[in-house]
């Protein structure tokens, strides 16, 4: 079950990028098709290449996969980073979808007017601080991991939601030292280190270009 | 591994729902726990039962689940009703999300300010008809089920949108004439026939009460 995996999405960050930290650590190459013009998106939809119309679009194993969640499972699935047995896979799924939540609010602020941004920040630094990173701070308490004694896609989600937290608010960490050594470990993980590095397929936070791509493909979602 | 399954959450659909939906399905039977007043969550928060601090939450084979997603794929995974191998999984996780999307923008509905609400309903009536609907009368064209000829959770939590866009759409359905023969295949489940009757747990829709009640109780949010 081999071939080439491909992802089809804008050359940013987005809703594609939680993808692409987890097929890294995976260890799995993958090529990337990037939309920069509506006509391109359109004929993936005219070909039934997106089932929903959407993207993320993932070609995997035989498939065209889409659905961020979907995807995430099915390479957390494959590549043993879904823990042991049902019980640590939700687990896995509550520690993910935390961090994945945030990750949500920070990729809307994006598209959020400017006269609304500071409230929007203002409550995400709010959530992150009073709501979900004390939640992972006291998983990492005794634990390299967040659930079991091995990596899983939720220590990946939750490195990645750190990033991006720090990016915004750069001292936000600094009354967490589980998360802080949590990073440091995460760190250290060869695949992550090389992708951490310039060259590597992590994509910049948002500009006004990648912004302006997107509202030209995707007309139809900000008439 | 039994016990009771307890459900923590206000008295009406918003997430909770979809949960209910699912136990229902596997034949699994939950008390349930209302919210009315923002102490009792407060007092859910401070004693560590809320991992986020978000509803809903489970009670279930000792762990106090969260975050709706995780809740449903446990049950899922318990009950047999993702699938058999990763593969199907993934197509049951796509075409879930993707059900799950449309029941997420009706669920804010009563939650929009009225001045915005028919722009917000006429584009959820444009997502389901042209970029949702479509895909999942195909997948029903060629088989009783979505996937892998078997009932999984992707065919209750896209049966619950189905009957969902009716309430507010009610010919939504009239090109569709898989998903309506879908729905009458599914209704006649009998754990489903019987939740459809009055008296059961299935919540009606959100009405003026629901809105207060959750607007209270978690104030937080709607500063």
């Amino acid at each position: 079950m081999s071939g080439k995996v491909v992802l089809y999405y804008f050359n940013g960050r987005g809703k594609m990028e939680s993808i692409r930290w987890l097929l890294t650590v995976a260890g799995v190459e993958f090529e990337e098709v990037f939309f920069t013009e509506r006509a391109q998106y359109e004929k993936l939809v005219n070909d039934g290449s997106l089932l929903f119309h959407q993207v993320p679009m993932v070609e995997i194993d035989g498939m065209k996969l889409v659905q961020t969640k979907a995807i995430l499972n099915y390479i957390a699935g494959k590549y043993n980073l879904y823990g042991k047995d049902l019980k640590e896979r939700a687990w896995i799924d509550i520690y993910a979808e935390g961090a994945r939540d945030m990750m949500d609010m920070i990729r809307l602020l994006s598209v959020t007017p400017p006269d609304k941004k500071q409230e929007k920040i203002d409550s995400l630094e709010v959530k992150a601080k009073v709501r979900s990173l004390p939640a992972f701070e006291k998983a990492l308490t005794g634990s390299q991991f967040l659930v079991g004694a091995q990596l899983s896609c939720a220590d990946v989600s939750l490195f990645e939601a750190s990033l991006m937290l720090e990016e915004l608010f750069p001292t936000i960490l600094s009354s967490f030292p589980n998360i802080q050594a949590f990073q440091k470990r995460m760190k250290a993980i060869p695949a992550i280190s090389k992708f951490l590095q310039p060259g590597s397929k992590r994509k910049p936070p948002p500009d006004e270009a990648y912004i302006k791509i997107i509202k030209g493909v995707m007309s139809h979602l900000f008439d």
